[in-house]
């Protein structure tokens, strides 16, 4: 890995989280993956760790100095926790897409009620956006608020949502305008046990399995009305703003898992005799692990500078943001397939790990906002650019 | 004080660098020098090819006195060779058999008698056993208050016996037991203690014991003695030594003694708990014996459950041997179960793919498989090409002659 | 409920390897570490803090870059640490370095509890523990695998025997050697890490101690090294020959001059 220069708060931050990858994280790997059951027992240990804190404020529990974001700090600890298991990994990551709504808009108040725990790590936050019938389409939400008096009353079906059952806090997207459209939505936090909140049965995934994935099922559910976040018509600046964070982190993710399959890789053809001699002494196999290198560090750089631009506090980010996800997760599936094809037969079977993350690698490209769709974000921002430029 | 370097004799060779355990040798100027780390531990003295290194054994204190009156006796007064007879209900260690094997030699090497101590609750039958098994004399505390271990009465007894009668040495078995309360009584007589000795000897000129043991994970050994002080006191690493050979109705002296008065209890056991079924961590064992698809059967590992037992270990399984149903998962060693880092792994029918040979991070690999061309071999410290339904049995047995 | 965990610098043992042709140990590349068992006592302690309130402190014996171990125990959560460094040291058996322990804990007063590791992985001795109990006159558990009860006068543990295990009641202040069974020691926090990197060591030397100059280092060491060689190993992959009879009476052989049986 290059030197990027890390400061040693980072360099630490970075260090913690490797330790906790190989010592707690890779011995129950391979168990959760085949069980599918979610790793307490690691979040516990990242809550213990200080994970959590990396990108929540000082002033509430966290490590972030005021006026600074502390994404890098989170792409830093998602990507060393990818490296060993992305479907882990998630399960911290997701904490951040659901508390990063509180961090950004949420009141005084609200902060201080939910934010400490959040970085203690007591408990998990989660996102809620997506719809059956509103994937890449988020403007097709069909979930309802309704206001009556000092509360809000959800209807609707939230679906695959990640910490989904796990989670204590919710930050809920729902329409209180339907009339609207995209401008009718607000943003809700919602605490698992209100009545008329539950929950759909866990979803059987491709990849990242020791993740939970779950329906949110809102049935006349009453929220208070001091848990709207922002005020109403903000939810899709909410959710927006909010991806536009934590996409660097997706990429994070996807570095992490090409990362751990060029080891893979490496180490295996260092290892696999064939005609009488280690296939890394093969220019073809060279030359393929000479690509994942290439790109799997690229990608890295791009993540590294695209988080720290973020934190540096440039205003507009959206396209950097998409095109950082979707270079890096171009970049983890190329790169797993190629190590799993470089394992051949082996590569294959599920006893070893790199057909897992080709597996895991997948829903890099696919979630917070398809890699289409992320074109479409940088293809917009282009054409505004350069009209802008005339 | 470091350990000294004569720069005359010194050819700057650099052999003491290498042998030094804590880096504090390094090369200046072609010359040997010692830094602030040197523990005195004398590894170097021996790997210097010129004699140069000496350990400076000059300042020692002479004899160190109040209140060490045992320790003070030196090698003059103090005689007889003593076994630490540990008992666990009431019956004795077989350690100490090994104890009374290797005491019986070095006793006769000495001239002077074997003598075991004995503290326990109706002692008839270890005494018989211990008479026959070669003790010369055993001083016996029987007392209901001993009949388990109990580290104050154990020490204060056992201190003021050796007050008493000034053995020149006592050997305990490294048993959780010995290993406690061992360092306690050397603490109280300001008596050296070497532990987990695995080999001793008697030293012709000067009749100090000679005690050898592992160090730095078993990577060196080495011999040490007490020569100022008495007694000489070892623990000894069971399973090593030839027992001693019971001859029965042999008799010894015995002499009865009773437990110090107004020994302060600042420990008392509550209850006892034994769980015979509990089963050792294949991760944490010093001994795994696994098997793999070549076992044939799932009922065959009931006979590697007998040599894992019989070896202090636990038993492991190959995927194959798991994905079959043979064996379940928490006891699978390789990529997808889990690593193992025994002294000795037994890979019993393993083929040995890489996958599984990732998780085994042994000293020692024995391999036995029929297929001579099986990848285990190449891998494996000791090789035996044979059907496991017959090697593996012959094992056991040999195990049980050779232990009598 | 204040606590002193004894730590120990070491060697990294596992990765020390000899050298086939000089028979020598090769150092190269091996670190030293906290004692592996020793990161089990520190463990206990800071959970005893954390459950119980009080103070945990480390304290070690060795040479200065023995300050590494201590910083490392405090960013696992040890309040403070303190090293007893000094040439009079040297040398020091278990007897001499159980003395001297002893002569730091007093200073360390007052305290309730006292945690060690069951053994260290280069001297794999186990008799400082009980050799500091000793010293101090105190109540001395060994191999506990759990603290059960904790009262302000005494603790119930469950002391692990060959067969099973005891439950005892034992005064206080009282000196635990603990096995790994006891816990699962954590990684290190951040904010553990960033305290300790600025964390200042206490170095006591000789003169800080209320100590016999006898009973220090090397003269106040009973045993002596006279020896150190390198066991004899064979070369990988000795085939075992004949009928299954021969074949298990020379593996016993072999794995008894190993030790193992």
């Amino acid at each position: 890995m290059m030197n990027y220069f890390l400061t040693d708060e980072q360099q630490m931050i970075r260090d913690v989280a490797r330790e906790i990858a190989e010592k707690v994280i890779a011995p129950v790997s391979a168990e959760h993956e085949e069980t599918e059951e979610f790793a307490w027992e690691v979040m516990e240990a990242c809550a213990q760790a200080d994970l959590f804190r990396v990108s929540i404020p000082e002033a509430y529990g966290g490590m972030v100095p005021p006026g600074q974001v502390g994404i890098f700090n989170q792409c830093l600890v998602v990507e060393e926790l990818s490296r060993v298991d992305a479907a882990i990994a998630v399960s911290y990551a997701a904490s951040a897409l659901g508390f990063f709504p509180i961090v950004l808009f949420g009141s005084e108040e609200q902060k201080r009620k939910y934010l400490p725990a959040l970085a203690d790590g007591k408990v998990l936050a989660a996102f809620a956006l997506t719809e059956a019938n509103a994937g890449s389409d988020a403007g097709g939400i069909r979930t309802r608020a309704v206001r009556d008096g000092n509360h809000y009353v959800l209807n609707g079906t939230k679906q695959w949502i990640t910490n989904g059952g796990e989670a204590e806090v919710y930050t809920v997207i729902a329409l209180t305008d339907p009339a609207r459209g995209s401008r009718g939505a607000s943003a809700f936090i919602v605490e698992k046990g209100t009545p008329g909140f539950s929950f759909g049965k866990k979803e059987k995934k491709m990849g990242i399995r020791a993740s939970a994935t779950r329906e949110l099922i809102f049935d006349n559910c009453r929220v208070p009305v001091g848990n709207l976040l922002g005020r109403e018509g903000l939810g899709f600046v909410v959710a927006m703003k909010t991806l536009d964070r934590t996409r660097p982190g997706i990429g994070a993710q996807a570095v992490g898992i090409a990362q751990g399959a060029l080891d893979d890789a490496v180490n295996y053809a260092r290892k696999r005799v064939q005609f009488g001699k280690p296939i890394i002494t093969q220019q073809a196999v060279q030359h393929i692990l000479a690509d994942m290198a290439i790109q799997t560090e690229a990608a890295r750089a791009f993540v590294y500078a695209v988080a720290r631009s973020i934190d540096a506090g440039v205003e507009d980010f959206s396209k950097e943001s998409a095109m950082v996800k979707t270079f890096a997760s171009d970049v983890a599936m190329r790169v797993t397939t190629d190590a799993v094809q470089i394992f051949g037969g082996y590569g294959y079977m599920r006893e070893y790990p790199v057909e897992k993350r080709m597996r895991d690698a997948k829903i890099t490209q696919i979630y917070e906002g398809t890699n289409q769709i992320q074109r479409n974000i940088i293809g917009l921002a282009l054409a505004k650019e350069y009209a802008a430029k005339k | 004080m470091p350990v000294d370097i004569d720069k005359e004799k010194c050819i700057g060779c650099g052999a003491c660098v290498y042998s030094c355990p804590f880096g504090a040798l390094e090369l200046l100027s072609e010359k040997a020098e010692v830094k602030e780390a040197c523990n005195l531990c004398g590894a170097c003295t021996s790997s210097c090819p010129v004699e140069a290194i000496t350990v400076p054994r000059e300042e020692r204190a002479p004899e160190s006195a109040e209140p060490g009156q045992a320790a003070a006796a030196a090698a003059s007064g103090a005689r007889d060779l003593w076994v630490f007879a540990e008992q666990r209900d009431g019956r004795v260690a077989e350690v100490v058999f090994e104890l009374l094997g290797e005491g019986r030699k070095l006793a006769d090497k000495l001239g002077q008698k074997l003598v075991a101590v004995l503290l326990g609750s109706g002692t008839g039958d270890a005494v018989a056993e211990l008479s026959a098994r070669g003790a010369d004399r055993i001083h016996v505390f029987d007392d209901p208050r001993l009949a388990r271990f109990a580290d104050d009465l154990y020490t204060s007894a056992l201190v003021d016996l050796i007050k008493r009668e000034r053995p020149a040495a006592v050997l305990y078995g490294a048993t959780a037991i010995g290993r406690t309360l061992a360092p306690r009584v050397a603490a109280r007589l300001r008596t050296g203690l070497t532990a987990d000795c695995t080999g001793l000897d008697i030293d012709p000129e000067t009749k100090n014991l000679l005690q050898t043991r592992p160090a730095f994970g078993g990577n060196i050994m080495a011999t040490i003695i007490c020569p100022d002080h008495r007694p000489q006191m070892a623990t000894v690493r069971p399973n090593i030594l030839e027992k001693a050979t019971p001859v029965p109705g042999r008799q010894a002296e015995v002499i009865r003694h009773q437990v110090p008065e107004g020994v302060d209890l600042l420990s008392r056991i509550l209850e006892v708990v034994e769980t015979p079924g509990e089963e050792i961590n294949i991760a944490e064992a010093d001994v795994v014996v696994s098997g793999g698809r070549g076992m044939g059967d799932p009922k065959h590992f009931a006979m590697l459950e007998e040599l894992a037992h019989l070896l202090g270990g636990a038993v492991g399984a190959s995927r194959a041997a798991v994905d079959a149903g043979w064996y379940p998962y928490s006891h699978q060693v390789g990529q997808t179960g889990k690593t193992v880092a025994p002294k000795v792994y037994l890979a019993c029918g393993i083929s040995g793919a890489v996958q599984h040979l990732i998780g085994v991070q042994a000293e020692i690999v024995v391999a036995i498989n029929r297929d001579a061309n099986a990848p285990i071999f190449e891998v494996a410290t000791y090789g035996i090409v044979g059907n496991v339904h017959d090697v593996v049995p012959a094992l056991i047995a040999e195990i049980k002659r050779r232990r009598g | 409920m204040n606590v002193i965990v004894c730590v120990k610098q070491v060697p990294d043992t596992t990765e020390v390897k000899i050298n086939p042709e000089t028979n020598t140990l090769m150092r190269e590349g091996v670190q030293s570490i906290v004692n592996p068992f020793d990161l089990y006592a520190i463990e206990e302690g800071v959970r005893l803090k954390e459950k119980h309130g009080g103070t945990v402190k480390a304290l070690s014996m060795g040479p200065p870059q023995a300050k590494e171990a201590l910083v490392e125990a405090v960013s696992l959560g040890v309040d403070d640490a303190f090293l007893l460094s000094d040439r009079a040291f040297a040398g020091a058996d278990t007897l001499a370095t159980s003395y001297t322990l002893a002569q730091g804990i007093r200073r360390l007063a007052p305290f309730d509890l006292i945690l060690c590791g069951r053994q260290a992985i280069d001297g794999d001795t186990g008799q400082v523990g009980p050799g500091i109990a000793e010293q101090l006159g105190l109540a001395h558990v060994s191999l506990v695998r759990k603290i059960r009860e904790v009262h302000p006068d005494r603790l119930v543990v469950e002391r692990m025997t060959d067969d099973g295990f005891e439950v005892l009641e034992c005064r206080l202040p009282a000196v635990l050697t603990v096995v790994k069974e006891i816990n699962e020691p954590r990684v290190p926090s951040i904010r553990g890490k960033l305290r300790a990197k600025s964390y200042q060591v206490t170095v006591w030397t000789a003169a800080d101690l209320v100590a016999e100059s006898e009973r220090l280092g090397l003269k106040g060491s009973p045993t002596q090294v006279v020896r150190i060689f390198t066991p004899k190993r064979r070369g990988r992959g000795e085939l075992l020959e004949g009928k299954p009879e021969e074949q298990a009476a020379a593996l016993f052989d072999r794995l008894r001059e190993a030790g193992v049986v």
